[in-house]
C-alpha cells in the first residue's frame, strides 16, 4: 500500500517536470534551436570516486545522465545529437578499465534498439563514427546491428564516436579522398581518354584546379552524417577539445560547465541553447559572410 | 577599467556584449577613410608614429627575470597561441574610430611578445588575420595591413636583436606586394633566431591548412611516392604550415573578448591544447590578464585521453 502511494508520488513528479519541461521548450522554441549538439562526456570517474563508488560504477551513472539528455534534446527539437563515447586515446586507460568499459558499451547499445528505448520512442537513427576496425568483435557487430536496426528512423540523429579521434578522422577522410583520385586516375587512363596521370599532374599545381579540395575531404569524414555542430558541451570543467570534432568545431560555441558528467540535468541545457540564442545573430551574419 | 579573465562555466553570469550584439548586428558605421585614422590629419599616421607614446620594449636578458607570483619556470607553456579579439570593440566603446582599436591593439601585441621572451616561452602564434576577415570593409582591410607593414618594419631590428625568429603562415598570395616581400625578408632575416619564434597567421584556415597538406599529399601518391594506405598523422603534419617550429601543438590557446569559440584558427593543432577564454578585449589584455591565463593553464591536469598521473 505504501509501495503503491510512493510510487504515484514519484510518478506525480515526474509529470510534474516533464510538464514543465515542456513549457520551457515551449519558450526556448520561440528563439532558434540549435540543429546539433556535441557533448564530450567527461567527469564519469571522478563521479564514482566522488560518490565513493567502485571504478566502473561511474559510467553506468554517466549512461542513465545520457538518457536524459537525449530526452532533454530531442524534447526540444534538437535534430542532432553527437557524444564522444570512448576516444582512441583511451584504450591507453588501464586493460581492466578499458574492458568494463566496452562491455558496458556494448550492453548499451544492445539496449538501444529494444523496443521502449527512447531511440525508438524519438524515431532516432544511430551511427557509430570512428574506426570500427579498432573495436572488438562483439562491440563492432553489436554497433552494426544498431545501425542497422534504426536505418529507416529520420526525426533525429545520435552519432556515437567510439574509437574515435578527429586526426584520426581527417586522415581517414584524406586516404578515401586520395584513393578515389588515384582510382579515377586510372578509369581515365584506361578509357583512353588521353587524360593521363601527368596531364592531371599539371593542372594539380595551377591554384585553380586542385587535386583535392575541402569537400572532397569532408565528404569522407565519418561525420558527414551530421551538420557542423552548433554547440560543444564539455563537462567537468575541463576547457579543449580532446582531438574531437577538431575540424567540425570552427564555429561551434564552446560551453563548459564545472558539472561532472552523471550530474548533467536539464538547466544546463537550457543555458546552453540562452548563450547559442545570445550569440545567433552574430553567427548568421558570419556565415552568410563566408 | 578592471578586466577579469572569464572561465567557460562563468560565460553565463554577465556580458554586456551579450545584450548588445543584435543592436550593433556586426556591422561596423561606415567610414570615411579619412575618419578611419586616430590622428586629425587627413592622411595615414607617419612612420613611426604607430606606438607613439609607449615605451620601447625591454627585452630582458634569458632566465634573469623572476617570473610573476604564482607562476613556475618549469610549467611554463612550450607554446601559446593567441586571437586577438576584441580591437573593434575597444574603439567603439570609447567612441574611437576603428583604427584606434587596432593601434592599441598593436601595443598589446608588442607587450605580449616582451612578456613571452621573458617568461621562457618558446613558440608564440597570433591569429593577425583570418581567411574570413577580407568580408570587412575594404577601408578597414587596407588599415590592418598597412599598419602591420609599418608595425613590422618598425621593429624588425628590434626583433632580430632580441632573438625573435619569425614565420608567417598563411595565404599570403592576396596580400600587396611590398608587404609579401617585407614578410619574406622578416623570414629570412630572423630565420637563426632561438629565444622566442613568433608565428604570425595572416590570411590563415584551419581547414585551408590541412586542406593544403592533404593536397600535397595527393600529389605524392598520384607521382607514386606513397600509397594512400600509408597516409598517417604524422605524415599530415609534417605538411601543415605549423611544420616550421618543433612545437607545432599549443600548450594554451587564449582569446579575448569573451568570444568562445575557434573561429578557423589552428584546429588540428589544438587537438589537445588548453583553452582559456578572457572576457578583456584585446588592446586591454595585458601582464596581469596573461599571468591569470598562464596561472589558469599551470594548474590544469592534462590526461590525454589517459589515466590521471
Amino acid at each position: 500500500m505504501e509501495k503503491q502511494s510512493s510510487n504515484r508520488a514519484t510518478q506525480l513528479i515526474e509529470g510534474l517536470g516533464s510538464s514543465l519541461r515542456r513549457c520551457i521548450c515551449s519558450v526556448l522554441s520561440v528563439g532558434p534551436v540549435p540543429k546539433h549538439i556535441a557533448f564530450i562526456m567527461d567527469g564519469n570517474r571522478r563521479y564514482a570516486k566522488k560518490q565513493n563508488l567502485e571504478a566502473g560504477a561511474g559510467h553506468r551513472f554517466g549512461f542513465l545522465a545520457l538518457m536524459n539528455i537525449l530526452k532533454y534534446c530531442y524534447e526540444l527539437g534538437v535534430k542532432y545529437v553527437t557524444i564522444y563515447a570512448f576516444s582512441i586515446d583511451n584504450f591507453k586507460r588501464r586493460p581492466e578499465e578499458v574492458q568494463s568499459t566496452m562491455q558496458l558499451i556494448q550492453e548499451k547499445i544492445e539496449g538501444l534498439i529494444e523496443k521502449e528505448s527512447i531511440i525508438n520512442r524519438y524515431g532516432v537513427r544511430v551511427h557509430f563514427c570512428g574506426n570500427l576496425k579498432l573495436l572488438s568483435e562483439p562491440v563492432k557487430l553489436a554497433a552494426e546491428k544498431a545501425m542497422n536496426a534504426t536505418a529507416c528512423n529520420s526525426k533525429a540523429v545520435l552519432s556515437i564516436c567510439i574509437a574515435y579521434t578527429s586526426t584520426d578522422e581527417i586522415v581517414h577522410a584524406v586516404e578515401e579522398a586520395c584513393k578515389e583520385k588515384r582510382d579515377e586516375f586510372r578509369a581515365l587512363d584506361k578509357s583512353g581518354a588521353g587524360y593521363g596521370l601527368s596531364g592531371l599532374g599539371e593542372n594539380a599545381t595551377d591554384r585553380n584546379s586542385p587535386l583535392i579540395d575541402t569537400a572532397d575531404v569532408e565528404k569522407h569524414m565519418y561525420m558527414a552524417v551530421a551538420p557542423d555542430p552548433d554547440i560543444i558541451i564539455r563537462t567537468s570543467g575541463e576547457t579543449r577539445l580532446s582531438n574531437f570534432l577538431l575540424w567540425q568545431s570552427s564555429s561551434s560555441l564552446l560551453y563548459s560547465p564545472r558539472v561532472l558528467w552523471p550530474d548533467i540535468g536539464f538547466w544546463h541545457l537550457v543555458r546552453a541553447v540562452l548563450d547559442f540564442q545570445r550569440n545567433f545573430a552574430y553567427m548568421e551574419k558570419k556565415r552568410k559572410e563566408s | 577599467m578592471a578586466v577579469v579573465p572569464l572561465r567557460l562555466h562563468l560565460s553565463f553570469t554577465s556580458s554586456p556584449r551579450h545584450v548588445s550584439r543584435p543592436s550593433l548586428g556586426g556591422l561596423l558605421p561606415s567610414l570615411s577613410s579619412r575618419s578611419f585614422f586616430s590622428s586629425a590629419n587627413n592622411g595615414p599616421p607617419e612612420k613611426g608614429a604607430i606606438l607613439n607614446g609607449t615605451p620601447p620594449a625591454h627585452y630582458a636578458a634569458e632566465d634573469s627575470v623572476a617570473l610573476p607570483a604564482g607562476l613556475r619556470r618549469e610549467l611554463m607553456p612550450s607554446h601559446v597561441a593567441v586571437i586577438m579579439d576584441g580591437n573593434r570593440r575597444w574603439a567603439r566603446m570609447r567612441g574611437l574610430p576603428v583604427g584606434s582599436g587596432y593601434e592599441a591593439g598593436a601595443r598589446a601585441f608588442r607587450s605580449i611578445v616582451e612578456l613571452c621572451c621573458n617568461w621562457g616561452i618558446r613558440v608564440l602564434t597570433v591569429f593577425a588575420f583570418s581567411s574570413d576577415n577580407w568580408f570587412r570593409p575594404k577601408v578597414e582591410t587596407d588599415f590592418l595591413m598597412g599598419l602591420f607593414e609599418r608595425g613590422l618594419r618598425d621593429e624588425l631590428q628590434h626583433l632580430t636583436s632580441a632573438g625573435v625568429r619569425i614565420s608567417i603562415i598563411g595565404d599570403v598570395s592576396r596580400l600587396l606586394k611590398p608587404l609579401q616581400v617585407l614578410l619574406a625578408d622578416a623570414m629570412e632575416t630572423t630565420i637563426n633566431n632561438s629565444r622566442l619564434h613568433l608565428i604570425i597567421a595572416v590570411n590563415y584556415s584551419g581547414q585551408n591548412d590541412i586542406v593544403q597538406a592533404c593536397q600535397k599529399l595527393a600529389i605524392k601518391v598520384k607521382d607514386g611516392l606513397i600509397e594512400p594506405e600509408e597516409i598517417n598523422e604524422f605524415l599530415v603534419e609534417r605538411e601543415l604550415e605549423t611544420n616550421c617550429t618543433d612545437f607545432p601543438h599549443p600548450d594554451l590557446l587564449i582569446r579575448t573578448s569573451g568570444e568562445i569559440r575557434i573561429s578557423n584558427f589552428l584546429l588540428w593543432q589544438l587537438a589537445y591544447t588548453e583553452l582559456y577564454f578572457a572576457h578583456s578585449l584585446w588592446p586591454d589584455f595585458g601582464e596581469d590578464e596573461f599571468r591569470e591565463a598562464v596561472y589558469s593553464f599551470q594548474r590544469r591536469q592534462r590526461r590525454y585521453g589517459g589515466q590521471k598521473s
